[in-house]
């Protein structure tokens, strides 16, 4: 029965996860802790690790928690019952969306919506520049080797920039990152 | 192309892009606007944009919401699968090995340093998706205030940790912009009548 329950409690979570990872997790939470598979304790090493290795955290989050109730199996069914509804969701919004975008009153609607995606994505880039430099607990204090990072790596992308006329590939900023990373928190 | 070539092409593409896809969805627009619009040319910088609203308004991590409607578009029912597949099948398979074989994944010192440098780098590929949006923005005055308010907001949010999610700010954006439309509009019409 662990299949079915894994299944049903990741398709609640697929359902009800607006916001991103983190609208994703409280969520996660109530359904683990309400089936008794983890501890609390558990559960927020699974956290820690699902955000440090790639892909969509409350996915990594489904198949470790799959993993270790029901090994290769449960890994299984609880990842497709994670993105089970947003696969299902696409389709239907996608069938619907050449009618749907011509209509005058959703073209307002999404007016408004773009602009403000687009604030919010800046004001998350510019929280997590700022978050990694500088802690706010008791006072404010910068941190040296966050801040040493941050502009090495800004010098790297703006330079190749200025001197190759070229941006940066996404996927080599994050090898060049995880590079320096090793080194200046290494030494 | 012939059919398998393009599944095989979304499936590579994807595969990659579930690779690289740290800290969250927004740093991956970077990763996919990169793949799928500039190089592959699959889908526009219009779309990009469409997919993340509907993605920001419908449950489920953006990464699945743009593979399924990239692979959708590119090869239909089987694309829209592969792409899903693609994007989960790398972190399922290292997730699974961790889950197997590593009780102590978080102690290994190098991945730590290696994860400390790359949530530097997720800081600068969402900037970065933020910035290529700005650029391609309507320039007139009702955008960019809604821009820049929901970025002062969203900001003060994150900082305060208020418990006040984007979801609750898209409405408001929304209904705004709707009720704006609705009066401008009645008023052109009862101006048209009046000639």
């Amino acid at each position: 029965m662990i299949y079915l329950n894994l299944f049903l409690g990741f398709l609640r979570v697929g359902c009800f996860a607006f916001g991103g990872a983190y609208g994703a997790i409280p969520l996660i939470r109530d359904v683990v802790l309400s089936y008794g598979w983890l501890n609390e304790d558990t559960l927020t090493y699974m956290i820690a690790v699902s955000e440090s290795t790639p892909g969509p955290i409350m996915v990594n989050l489904a198949t470790y928690i799959g993993s270790s109730q029901g090994g290769l199996w449960g890994s299984i069914i609880a990842t497709l019952a994670v993105i089970l509804p947003s696969y299902i969701i696409i389709l239907l919004v996608m069938a619907v969306l050449k009618t749907l975008i011509k209509n005058k009153y959703v073209q307002a609607i999404l007016r408004g919506i773009k602009p403000c995606v687009v604030g919010i994505i800046l004001a998350t880039g510019v929280y997590m520049i700022l978050g990694n430099l500088i802690t706010l607990s008791h006072k404010v204090s910068v941190k040296t080797q966050p801040l040493i990072l941050t502009i090495i790596l800004a010098a790297i992308l703006l330079g190749v920039k200025v001197i190759k006329k070229k941006k940066v590939s996404p996927i080599m900023t994050i090898i060049i990152s995880a590079v320096l990373g090793v080194v200046i928190y290494g030494f | 192309m012939k059919k398998h070539q393009i599944l095989l092409d979304l499936l590579f593409t994807f595969m990659k892009i579930g690779l690289f896809t740290f800290g969250g969805g927004y740093a991956m627009i970077s990763i996919i606007e990169n793949n799928c619009v500039e190089r592959k040319k699959w889908i526009t910088h219009d779309d990009m944009m469409n997919i993340t609203v509907i993605a920001e308004s419908t449950p489920g991590p953006i990464a699945i919401n743009c593979a399924t409607f990239v692979g959708y578009q590119q090869a239909g029912f089987p694309g829209s699968i592969i792409a899903t597949l693609g994007i989960v099948v790398p972190s399922f398979i290292i997730i699974f090995l961790i889950s197997m074989f590593l009780d102590n994944f978080l102690e290994i010192v190098v991945i730590a340093n290696a994860f400390k440098g790359i949530k530097v780098a997720v800081g600068f590929l969402i900037l970065e998706a933020a910035i290529t949006m700005i650029k391609k923005m309507h320039k007139k005055m009702f955008p960019k205030v809604i821009m820049i308010c929901s970025f002062v907001i969203m900001l003060l949010i994150n900082i305060f940790s208020w418990n006040f999610s984007s979801i609750s700010l898209m409405l408001a954006a929304a209904v705004i912009s709707l009720v704006a439309f609705i009066m401008k509009d009645s008023s052109t019409q009862k101006g048209g009548t009046e000639k």
